[in-house]
């Protein structure tokens, strides 16, 4: 069985720094690997144990040169092998692009795959878009929200969906693509000799070129969205915070409620007069 | 660039629930595509809908004064469970005939799993959770999302058609647009020749009554976060809520250490909330919440910690222990 494992490297966004021009301090801000791209991770090399040794998993990812770094980890937990998919023709891409890319690199490199798996989301564009276009780009049937698998054989496997209103189970046949949301599971801790399989393995560098894009398939060139403004969203709330002892506390809490709901009152009677012109 | 003469008209996809509803989003999304149609002379509003052959006497009444030109629906019986491939091919199939200049998704769980590959398969662009849709100066979709967990806002357009957008539930109110247009209803012919369909779904277990619930409609939230410890935290909270007719709510850390449930969640991976107030208890602030809440008429947040980042969003930041505070309110 072949598993291609996708995965991309995010600036760490629970620390983000801002210029004061509002725009977004690049420069010391440490990249990792998408925490939903652990998941699908997780996932690909649970299959593996769950199988045989007869499975093996490639990851994939588009990006910079040092994004073999976060491929190499993957590989000392048990991924076999790693593609960075990188040329400066890719940059600029949005998921329409992004897609086309990755799709035509598992084409290149594992076109026999059964099984392709994604995080659910990214968390620097949170689009959850990357995953649905790869199949698209293959014409392959998908599985988002994907929470733990069931069972699986040569042919099929059973699925577990976390959805807004409860929880599906699907069976499916390859070749599929899974995206995945997070479960629990404790982190996997490097193989015995990992970290020696990660330093002595070749991580294959494509190009556009190589996979066999044009120009303008790829990168800005080739998507149909582009940014026209961006500007940091600032809160529109006065915060005033307060020190007080807990009695005044209560005392602000309770008066500030009824100055807050008081107004709530003129918002029912406004939908009662909708209402009441609607009938 | 200059809009595109052969593709005019508005297309809203009209997910039909489980419960054989049609989904909130989609009213939302209606009232913002008749604002847009007004910029764009008035061009048609259409849906599209795949309904249960049972259920299609129901399609006139849920679409009566709704001010939508055409619905477009199908009802053949492959179509009763969501299925990416069989909706996307019919999606795509209407809008190669009918060449809508914009077609527009609510950001549920299966408009995210369907828009993509729409999109990809129309070879046109798609910007995914929008907060604003505008038309430009050009008359072009200028459609903002949140990146970067919402601390960045990003004005994006596209350069083909149909331009692509979707929307998450209760990102956008509805308004009260009244519009007596006698919607033409179209049955689509289902082409699903050739359109391999390998996922079967199996079994559904419902953990929520329907996907809507009270914190969609609640005027008061008050949710809790870390900072409340363990379920006895959430029983304050619950008292606490109850005492001023709100409905609680949790942090996704909170979630996650099992003191609440996760229907109740707010924020990136939970719920959009915008009550009238929201009350924010021993939450931290990080951006991960503060997406799903922000658009809160006002915010109150109780935090032991003054530096917490939750205070710089408020309207009224009390630095105290909830554990002191809550019980002296209830005493009030």
């Amino acid at each position: 069985m072949k598993i291609a494992l996708c995965v991309k490297q995010v600036p760490d966004t629970t620390n983000i720094k801002w210029t004061e021009n509002n725009t977004m301090q690049r420069e010391g801000v440490e990249s990792i690997i998408n925490p939903y791209d652990v998941y699908a991770a997780e996932l690909a090399l649970k299959i593996k144990e769950s199988i045989d040794k007869d499975v093996e998993i490639t990851a994939f990812t588009m990006g910079p040169m040092q994004a073999s770094d976060m491929l190499r980890k993957l590989i000392s937990l048990g991924v076999d092998n790693g593609v960075l998919i990188s040329d400066r023709k890719f940059a600029g891409a949005d998921t329409y692009a992004t897609g086309k890319t990755i799709a035509a690199a598992i084409k290149t490199v594992m076109p026999d795959f059964d099984l392709i798996i994604c995080g659910q989301f990214a968390v620097d564009g949170d689009t959850a878009q990357t995953g649905p276009s790869i199949a698209g780009n293959l014409g392959i049937s998908q599985v988002t929200y994907v929470k733990s698998f069931e069972k699986i054989d040569k042919k099929s496997i059973v699925l577990k969906r976390e959805l807004d209103d409860g929880i599906e189970t699907v069976k499916a046949s390859y070749p599929l693509l899974l995206c995945v949301l997070q479960d629990t599971f404790e982190p996997r801790r490097p193989l015995i000799n990992g970290i020696k399989l990660a330093s002595k393995s070749e991580i294959k560098i494509l190009s556009a070129d190589d996979i066999g894009l044009n120009p303008e398939d790829v990168g800005l060139k080739g998507s149909p969205t582009f940014v026209s403004r961006a500007y940091r969203n600032l809160s529109n709330h006065n915060a005033q915070k307060y020190e007080l002892s807990v009695e005044e506390s209560a005392e602000l809490l309770k008066n500030k409620l009824e100055e807050y709901c008081h107004s709530e009152f003129d918002l029912k009677s406004d939908n009662s007069q909708k209402e009441a012109n609607d009938a | 660039m200059m809009p595109n003469q052969d593709y005019s008209g508005i297309l809203i996809y009209a997910q039909l629930t489980r419960e054989n509803y049609i989904h909130t989003v989609f009213y939302e999304l209606l009232d913002k595509a008749k604002m847009l149609s007004k910029k764009l002379n008035g061009v048609d509003v259409n849906a599209v809908i795949f309904t249960n052959p049972k259920n299609i006497e129901g399609l006139e009444e849920s679409f009566k004064n709704m001010g939508v030109n055409k619905v477009y629906y199908c009802d053949d019986k492959r179509l009763k469970d969501y299925s990416t491939q069989y909706y996307s091919k019919i999606i795509v199939d209407l809008v190669e005939q009918t060449k809508p200049e914009i077609l527009l998704i609510g950001a549920t769980n299966q408009g995210r799993d369907l828009a993509p590959r729409v999109s990809r398969a129309l070879h046109t662009g798609l910007t995914a959770d929008c907060v604003d849709l505008d038309i430009n100066e050009n008359g072009k979709l200028a459609a903002t999302r949140p990146t970067f967990g919402g601390e960045l806002m990003a004005t994006i357009l596209c350069k083909n058609y149909p331009q692509m957008a979707t929307v998450r539930p209760n990102v956008f109110k509805v308004g009260s647009v009244e519009d007596y247009v006698n919607s033409e209803f179209i049955l689509l012919d289902a082409n699903l020749e050739g359109i391999n369909n390998n996922v079967e779904i199996i079994d559904f277990k419902k953990t929520l009554e329907t996907e809507i619930n009270n914190l969609d409609n609640a005027q008061i939230i008050v949710a809790g976060g870390m900072g409340l410890k363990n379920e006895q935290g959430f029983k304050l909270l619950k008292e606490f809520a109850d005492s001023i007719g709100g409905e609680i709510a949790a942090s996704r850390p909170a979630v996650e250490a099992g003191f609440a449930s996760k229907s109740i969640q707010i924020g990136q991976t939970g719920k959009t909330v915008r009550p009238k107030v929201y009350i924010a208890c021993g939450i931290s602030g990080a951006i991960q919440h503060t997406v799903g809440m922000e658009n809160s008429e006002r915010i109150i947040a109780i935090n032991k910690d003054p530096e917490a980042q939750i205070f710089d969003i408020a309207d009224v930041g009390i630095v105290g222990d909830f554990f002191d505070i809550i019980p002296k309110f209830l005493q009030k």
